[in-house]
């Protein structure tokens, strides 16, 4: 069994909201990410994922809980710890022109890490473009252009050789391929799955389109209003997973093959937003199997199987 | 019956390459089409092109008919008195659309007003009615709201009211569920596909989801650099795709379960 790399417990984020309110933006999630693993977390806009992420990579502060780095909490640390962690602990987002200096080289933006953790001289990183751009397919000659000079897909895998030039431990993607072509996509999500083998990452790979997350990762946490619904293997998500939210995030994905088959359930959407104000469980104005006990308590997160843990009184015998 | 008929037409800006380059293609009474193409593949310009939405300096060629009136010899009144009675349009954010310090209730009952409705008690009911339709329990309080206090999915339906509320003979959607939940979008989908049950109202979507358009479209047309590539019966698009292009770009779809993209690190 491989050693944990991360661990989450009982992580929280609350945001406030004007004077008097608040927002429960993660409501104590616990999840643990081994060496070598690739999970996906999965939820809609709101839901959390990307504050999960933005917390583990230091870019968020964390209102309560821990986050276990290597078994070091790190949700404290002062602005050196803080940069040795980036040195092992790298993200990518979602619109890679933004992470650009718009005069800068691509082969200047690449190497800058290098030269910042001190692992190489100018020189010395530059000479080692070649091997960087390579790993991501690219040829050497984009070293020389800006970045608007680049296609999306290309711009994104730069920032993806960026983040690897440092051998960081920890690889977050958060909605990294969301905003690219499908072709493009694809090719993206294939590099990833090529990376993670050839260079034994972990990958934590935030998204909202649940057969993109599932394509690259090893095991899938759903998330609703701040919560972890339901957690498990990614090869199990569409026969076992039966958290209500979750059958409904499969149940809304359009498949090529179900061109007209499928039913759509009428929701009320009015009733999307009124679950976070409540005590209980988020999903329950929505749900259709609720039972009295879920407008009041909120489920915790259960194991049911092998790896699979549903946060729902309804699905526990 | 043909309600648009485009022959032959392509937009392109200052001569040089076209954004769309001569597509022709027709839409009968209640039918779906969806267009589905990359970026800049044109499909947006095209449906722009049908209300002569296109940006000042775009130059057009070839043919648009529209109720068997040439588009692009129609005066700005002439399309003002086709659109939203005749054909409506959806954007991917109806919020944007909306002025965002008044009421959505105001704004609604400003657009029915604008196309004649004069009766002030038969608009009120209108909303509450065409709001009901798409779902939103509480017509009332969705009405009183300003649009920021609405949800991005709330707002889409109620643009998607508004369309639909003098009954158009042709709707245009642009990426109409693209910024929504994917929970949220598959409620829109369903209705659209209520609407034109109940009104027969024709609609051409454009989208870059190629699941949804296989879901909800009659037809599919695909569109490259400006060009309809391929254009046929969803099914015959799906299973049997013509040109090359199409084949890689359904190719490319993640699926959930995708064996090849799984197996790939198995």
């Amino acid at each position: 069994m491989a050693e944990t790399l991360l661990a989450l417990r009982g992580l929280t984020k609350i945001f406030p909201v004007g004077r008097h309110e608040s927002l429960r933006a993660v409501r104590s999630v616990d999840l643990t990410l081994k060496r070598g693993e690739s999970l996906g977390i999965v939820g809609e806009s709101g839901c959390g994922k990307s504050t999960i992420a933005r917390m583990v990579a230091q870019l968020t502060e964390v209102t309560d809980g821990q986050i276990l780095f290597e078994g070091r909490d790190v949700t404290r640390l002062s602005r050196s710890q803080r940069r040795e962690l980036w040195r092992n602990v790298q993200m990518v987002f979602q619109d890679p022109y933004s992470v650009f200096s718009p005069r800068m080289t691509v082969g200047d933006f690449l190497t800058e890490g290098l030269v910042h953790f001190g692992i190489a001289s100018r020189s010395q990183a530059r000479d080692m473009l070649p091997e960087l751009l390579g790993r991501v397919e690219l040829p050497v000659e984009l070293a020389e252009r800006l970045p608007h000079q680049l296609s999306g897909g290309q711009q994104q895998r730069v920032v993806i050789a960026r983040a690897l030039s440092i051998q960081p431990k920890l690889l977050i993607l958060d909605e990294a391929t969301s905003a690219l072509d499908v072709s493009v996509q694809r090719q993206i999500l294939k590099l990833l799955m090529r990376l993670k083998d050839e260079m034994d990452l972990t990958m934590l790979f935030i998204g909202h389109d649940l057969a993109v997350v599932r394509s690259v990762t090893d095991r899938i946490a759903v998330m609703y209003a701040g919560q972890l619904v339901e957690e498990l293997p990614g090869e199990g998500l569409r026969e076992q997973a039966s958290h209500p939210y979750t059958r409904r995030l499969l149940d809304s994905v359009f498949s090529t093959g179900d061109r007209g088959r499928k039913q759509i359930a009428i929701e009320d959407l009015s009733l999307i937003d009124r679950g976070r104000r409540m005590e209980g469980c988020p999903y329950q104005p929505r749900c259709a199997e609720a039972q009295a006990r879920c407008a009041n308590e909120c489920p915790r997160l259960r194991t049911v199987g092998d790896g699979h843990g549903i946060a729902c009184f309804a699905r526990e015998k | 019956m043909e309600i648009l008929s485009i022959d032959n037409y392509s937009v392109s800006y200052d001569g040089s390459k076209s954004a769309v380059d001569a597509v022709s293609l027709s839409v009968s009474q209640g039918e779906i089409l969806s267009i589905v193409g990359e970026s800049g593949s044109g499909k947006s310009t095209l449906l722009h092109g049908v209300l002569g939405l296109l940006p000042r300096g775009a130059f057009t060629r070839g043919g648009m008919v529209l109720f068997g009136r040439e588009v692009t010899r129609m005066d700005d009144r002439e399309r003002r008195a086709l659109c939203g009675s005749s054909v409506s349009m959806i954007f991917q954010d109806t919020g944007r659309y909306m002025n965002p310090i008044a009421r959505v209730g105001a704004q609604y009952d400003e657009f029915l007003r604008i196309h004649g409705m004069n009766d002030r008690q038969r608009r009120r009911d209108l909303q509450r009615e065409m709001l009901l339709k798409l779902h939103l329990t509480d017509p009332e309080r969705v009405l009183n709201a300003y649009p920021f206090e609405l949800s991005g999915g709330m707002r889409q339906r109620v643009g998607i009211a508004m369309a639909m509320s003098l009954k158009p003979k042709l709707l245009l959607a642009d990426e109409p569920t693209s910024a929504l939940d994917v929970t949220v979008q598959a409620q829109v989908i369903r209705q659209m596909l209520e609407l034109r049950a109940s009104t027969g109202t024709a609609i051409v979507m454009v989208t870059h989801n190629i699941g949804v358009a296989a879901y909800l479209s009659d037809r599919i047309g695909v569109m490259q650099h400006g060009k309809l590539v391929e254009l046929g019966q969803t099914r015959d698009v799906i299973e049997h795709p013509c040109h090359e292009y199409t084949h890689g770009l359904l190719d490319a779809v993640v699926e959930i379960d995708d064996e090849r993209l799984i197996a790939s690190h198995g």
